[in-house]
């Protein structure tokens, strides 16, 4: 089965790092997204930059800001190949959001080019 | 007869068919089948010799049959047609039990709580989603709702059919076992048939994992509350512990839980329902030994860091003579909107003699529990006080 691993970072968590820190932080995200069972994954940019679109009587409306306006936010994602879910939790549990106050949300693929 | 046999044998089949077909729904549709024949056949032909290898034989073969109907299936039909024996009822079945992966599957975190506890009972109890209903009180489509969600996501999110491994066997494990004490408390005051129910659920566990000691530990917690059901209310009111005839109780379900309390007490560590076994065995003998009970809660307030165990810490305290002491505890306890928060410390003021004070908190504990019976006994204990 395939996994989207979606990553729901706190931002305050990075806000006081130090650049070392941050460069250990990113290693360890590059290092999940070379995994073999890893297929695809991307790093977003902050919350600043998010736009939402919505289409209304055939027009688009853009707002600034991203869909749902919470404190964690989308950070990034992974889809990875998984026997079943306990294996996908497993990875999930490896991203370092989990332990950083954010949280990863696993969801199935319902379908995805290959 | 038949219905035992049923009642015993509805999961293991069940967990069979679910391991041989990885689908829940189609598992439960030909199981159902099976045990629909038996009711047809066997009170005419007679009871066959293994029962639930004929059962699961039957179940397998509907599900042949099935599959053989629907070519999209077609390739789970390999699997299927695994040689067997022609006969296969006549000897010792081959099957394996899958009940344990059966439970894990049913009571994965990934579920949510009730759905868990209905599905565990529909597919190791063999409870009807009507039953399972009545004892929810939820509409019978309420609850087909939520079994059927809880299936597909098995399916859709691809919860395996499986015993975890060990690094995750203790987290698991205590799902399940807080799954069937769920069942269990619902059973308390509720339908009979569920306390009844989960005390079965504990003994399967208790004989497929039989070296890890909190199913045995649940199990004998289980037993001894239990075997007291008949003597807790008199005409639908509630009895205490210390009031109760002890002529209603089961002693042969008391003794059963004191020997596997026993039998516990041999290993290096004990986890929390080991522990509340054991202090509900205590309480179970006359005289109640309340140091010893005390001195276990001491050990369980470590384990479970729950303020509701300090409660009933207090509770044995102040039943173990010191009632000052306990109220000093209860009071900094931040357990506000908890009925029994507020009955235990009326009934440790009413002990002191400070009856006004006794009366605001059995009034406030009026104000917060959930029951009939629980209503009645604070406001009997009201009017003992002369304030009714």
């Amino acid at each position: 089965m395939q996994y989207a691993l979606m990553i729901h970072l706190n931002p305050s968590a990075t806000e006081a790092m130090s650049e070392e820190e941050g460069l250990a932080l990113t290693e360890e995200y590059m290092a999940l997204r070379s995994d073999p069972r890893c297929l695809d994954g991307a790093s977003l940019a902050p919350v600043d930059a998010v736009s939402t679109v919505r289409v209304q009587d055939g027009d688009a409306l853009v707002t600034d800001g991203p869909f749902a306006d919470t404190k964690e936010v989308l950070g990034g994602y992974y889809v990875i190949e998984a026997d079943d879910l306990d294996a996908a939790i497993e990875f999930a549990g490896r991203i370092p959001a989990t332990r950083m106050g954010g949280a990863v949300e696993v969801w199935p693929v319902a379908f995805r080019r290959a | 007869m038949i219905d035992q046999v049923f009642h015993d044998e509805w999961g293991r089949v069940l967990a069979s068919l679910v391991g041989l077909l990885g689908d829940f729904d189609l598992a439960e549709e030909v199981t159902q089948e099976a045990f629909a024949a038996a009711v047809e056949r066997w009170p005419r032909d007679g009871m066959p010799r293994n029962p639930g290898a004929w059962l699961t034989t039957t179940a397998r073969h509907r599900a042949i049959d099935r599959i053989r109907r629907d070519q999209v299936l077609a390739t789970k039909l390999r699997l299927l047609v695994t040689p067997e024996a022609e006969e296969p009822m006549t000897a010792r079945p081959a099957i394996p039990d899958e009940r344990l992966e059966l439970i894990f599957t049913c009571c994965h975190p990934a579920l949510a709580v009730e759905a868990q506890v209905a599905l565990t009972l529909r597919a190791l109890g063999g409870l009807s989603t009507e039953d399972l209903g009545r004892a929810f009180l939820v509409p019978t489509e309420t609850m087909k709702r939520r079994l059927t969600r809880a299936k597909t996501k098995i399916r859709t999110a691809g919860i395996p059919f499986r015993v975890p491994p060990d690094h995750v066997l203790p987290e698991r494990l205590a799902t399940v076992l807080r799954v069937i004490y769920l069942i269990f408390n619902q059973g308390y005051l509720g339908p009979d048939e569920l306390g009844a129910e989960a005390v079965r659920l504990g003994r399967v566990l208790v004989a497929l994992m039989p070296d890890e000691p909190e199913p045995a530990g649940l199990l004998a917690l289980m037993l001894c509350h239990h075997a007291r059901r008949a003597a807790r209310t008199r005409g639908g009111d509630l009895v205490l512990l210390e009031d109760q005839d002890r002529a209603l109780w089961d002693q042969a379900m008391i003794g059963e839980g004191r020997e596997l309390v026993r039998r516990g007490l041999a290993r290096p560590t004990r986890g929390p329902y080991a522990v509340q076994a054991a202090i509900a065995v205590l309480q179970t003998e006359e005289p109640v030994d309340w140091p010893q009970v005390v001195a276990l809660y001491d050990e369980l307030v470590i384990l479970t860091g729950s303020p509701v165990v300090e409660l009933n810490r207090a509770a044995a305290i102040a039943s173990a003579g010191e009632p000052g002491r306990a109220l000093d505890l209860v009071d900094g306890l931040d357990l506000d909107g908890y009925p029994y928060l507020h009955s235990t410390r009326a009934d440790l003021l009413r002990r002191l003699g400070r009856t006004d004070e006794a009366v605001v908190s059995y009034r406030r504990a009026l104000e917060l529990v959930p029951s009939d019976p629980e209503r009645r006994f604070l406001q009997r204990r009201i009017e003992g006080l002369g304030a009714g």
